[in-house]
């Protein structure tokens, strides 16, 4: 006990030393909250567009007018030619091009299927898949339109449409990003600094020579892996409580669950991630080697815990590694309590799998130190 | 019961053998210096008795403990000094001397003694509260010293103390290492530093791995047959190819700085009549040269 104590203290005195690192454990998550919580927007609008048309009607204007009303569209290009939509979409100055054929009014008129080009530069697939699926929707409503209206004038009477799909967002009805990123962002912020700050723990005292004094010490194992992860949990603590107040204060991020559940959960987070952190620095002949697997953890953590992407669309290996990667159940945990506002009935085994994942990994680093050099 | 013996204790890292079959015995009370030059396997023998790293094969015992199986018993006995400094940089002096004696678990009161009395030691006296980092190599040496030995190790094992220290400095460590031997504390010492060998009670040379002799200052040097002739010379090496080319009656023949350093026979001292020697009592430098060309010999028959 006493031993711990003296780390402890250690640990504690060097961290307030490093007044930088320090401030950039509290500063990290301010900044990048805001950063992603305003840069970041899976719902892509306002679409640089260009268009060509060449039917010159009322028909062409108003459609063309639903096209800029849904917000999707900004038109603003008009081409004069099949070679000026080309131009502005090679140079990237238009993402779309809509073009209209000479016959589009009188085929709408006529009742005939009227086409209508839209070009889509696919090589941003979000911007494409939102531009596409927005396109498509507004052709489709436009034609409701257009066929209601006809039917009316032959039965003379106004039809329902047959099917009447009405969706119900829960959680988050306005699709506000920030609140599905925000707990997002602060998963990734916790894994990033705890696994990296702890990885460089062991590997560093090694770098110094302090190691080689502490194994000739009575220090033993498991005292050396608390006296590392025990001060981070801490600043781990500190860092969750600044995300959220920043979520809450800039972002109105909802807590609709039990807050109390939430840091007990996100410490079984933090506990895991620095538990990860050992891990790696037990394995590390020096920084440099500590700093690349941090990262080697980190990027699968971002790409393949739901954070960025949805894992429903993984292959299932890929979605099965996800299953390894403690910020996968965090992040299932933060978006349970903070949207849907539910608790261990609902969420019991995403906090049992972060039980799990920490003890076999704490296990693991304690085993591996045998208190020898070679 | 010997504070060390070591039986054909042996380290290898791949297919270089840093430490062949060395068996020594270190009697309890004394300093014994632990001479070689950079890379003959002072330290990973010192390491090994330390529980640092294991040996590959043969056996070690630290005040009658077993290296390989207990070593943590062995801990609480031993202190250790790298050469490489290895305290916290980013601490004060005081506060590294806290967490050492943290590290032993002393109890409060006893702590506060100890620290006193190693700041004492160590004439670190009201320089407590400097960072570690802002103090000069002889302080920092006598620093991780006095942390290595807060606890009242049986054995300090030290391993190049005074690697890169001026000699005012090396002067104040030995001073301690003497105190603490006085007070009944065994010291094995790693240098090669060949006058600091003589204030050894008990010497080990050791060379390419081995250990080729092992006794005091005094046996060591008595050891060495024939007479040792001091032949002063501004060219030394024209001095030995002259030697070589009367074939004069020559055991061993070597430069030593401004001077030629030849062994020979009693009967045949006569022979160097017309040179300007003097006979010397041979210093531990030259029994170790001697031991080194033995083994060699030894090794190519």
């Amino acid at each position: 006990m006493i031993r711990l104590r003296a780390l402890l203290l250690k640990e504690f005195i060097q961290m307030r030393r490093d007044r930088l690192t320090f401030g950039m454990m509290i500063g990290i998550p301010i900044i990048q909250l805001l950063m992603f919580g305003f840069a970041i927007n899976t719902d892509v609008k306002h679409l640089p567009t260009v268009v060509f048309d060449q039917s010159y009607s009322v028909e062409g204007r108003e459609l063309l007018e639903s096209f800029s009303a849904s917000g999707y569209f900004d038109i603003n290009f008009i081409g004069r030619s099949f070679t000026d939509v080309n131009t502005r979409i090679d140079s990237g100055d238009a993402k779309v091009g809509v073009i209209l054929p000479p016959d589009f009014a009188q085929n709408v008129r006529h009742g005939r299927s009227a086409s209508v080009q839209v070009i889509v530069d696919a090589t941003d697939s979000m911007a494409a898949s939102s531009a596409i699926s927005t396109a498509q929707t507004i052709g489709q409503l436009r034609s409701q339109e257009i066929m209601i209206q006809r039917l009316e004038n032959v039965v003379g009477r106004q039809d329902g449409l047959p099917y009447d799909i009405r969706i119900r967002p829960w959680y988050n009805p306005d699709f506000v990003t920030a609140f599905y990123m925000v707990p997002g962002i602060m998963g990734m912020i916790l894994t990033m600094t705890m696994v990296m700050i702890t990885s460089m723990a062991i590997v560093r005292e090694r770098e110094h020579g302090t190691l080689e004094q502490l194994i000739v010490t009575p220090l033993k194992s498991y005292e050396l892996m608390l006296g590392k992860i025990i001060p981070y949990v801490f600043v781990g603590l500190v860092q969750a409580t600044v995300a959220l107040m920043v979520g809450i204060i800039v972002f109105d991020l909802p807590i609709r669950g039990n807050l109390v559940e939430l840091f007990l959960y996100t410490l079984l987070f933090i506990v895991a991630s620095l538990s990860l952190g050992i891990l790696i620095s037990n394995f590390s002949k020096n920084q440099m080697q500590a700093m690349q697997l941090s990262f080697f953890v980190f990027l699968p953590s971002v790409l393949l815990s739901g954070f960025m992407f949805p894992r429903e669309a993984m292959p299932e290996f890929f979605f099965q590694i996800g299953r390894l990667l403690p910020l996968t159940f965090y992040l299932q945990i933060m978006r349970g309590i903070v949207l849907k506002g539910v608790g261990i009935k609902a969420l019991w085994p995403q906090v049992l799998s972060l039980a799990v994942f920490s003890s076999i990994v704490l296990t693991i680093s304690i085993l591996k130190f045998r208190k020898k050099l070679a | 019961m010997w504070a060390v013996e070591t039986n054909e204790l042996t380290r290898t890292f791949g297919s270089f053998t840093a430490v062949d079959k060395v068996t020594l015995h270190i009697r309890p009370g004394g300093i014994y210096g632990f001479l070689g030059p950079n890379g003959s396997g002072k330290s990973t023998t010192i390491r090994m008795l330390c529980g640092i790293i294991e040996p590959s094969s043969g056996s070690g015992r630290v005040m009658g403990l077993d290296v390989a199986t207990q070593s943590e018993a062995i801990k609480e006995k031993i202190g250790y000094m790298s050469q490489k400094f290895s305290l916290y940089d980013d601490l004060s002096v005081r506060e590294n001397l806290e967490f050492f004696a943290g590290m032993y678990s002393l109890s409060k009161a006893l702590k506060n003694e100890r620290i006193d009395e190693m700041l004492r030691m160590a004439k670190l006296t009201g320089r407590e509260d400097e960072l570690t980092a802002n103090l000069s190599g002889g302080w920092k040496q006598r620093l991780a010293l006095g942390c290595s030995i807060l606890h009242r190790p049986t054995i300090l094992f030290l391993d190049e103390p005074t690697g890169g220290v001026d000699p005012k400095s090396r002067r104040m460590f030995w001073d301690i290492i003497y105190e603490l031997s006085a007070q009944g504390t065994t010291v094995m010492v790693t240098t090669h530093f060949m006058d600091e060998a003589e204030h050894c009670d008990e010497i080990g040379f050791i060379f390419e791995g081995k250990l080729i002799a092992s006794d005091t200052p005094s046996r060591l040097q008595k050891a060495i047959p024939g007479r040792l002739l001091q032949i002063g010379t501004s060219d030394p090496m024209e001095m030995m190819e002259e030697l070589k080319r009367k074939q004069l009656p020559v055991l061993d023949a070597y430069a030593h700085g401004a001077a030629v350093h030849v062994r020979v026979n009693e009967s045949e001292l006569a022979a160097f009549e017309g040179y300007p020697f003097h006979i010397i009592q041979p210093s531990l430098e030259d029994v170790f040269v001697h031991y080194v060309k033995e083994k060699r010999q030894e090794v190519a028959a």
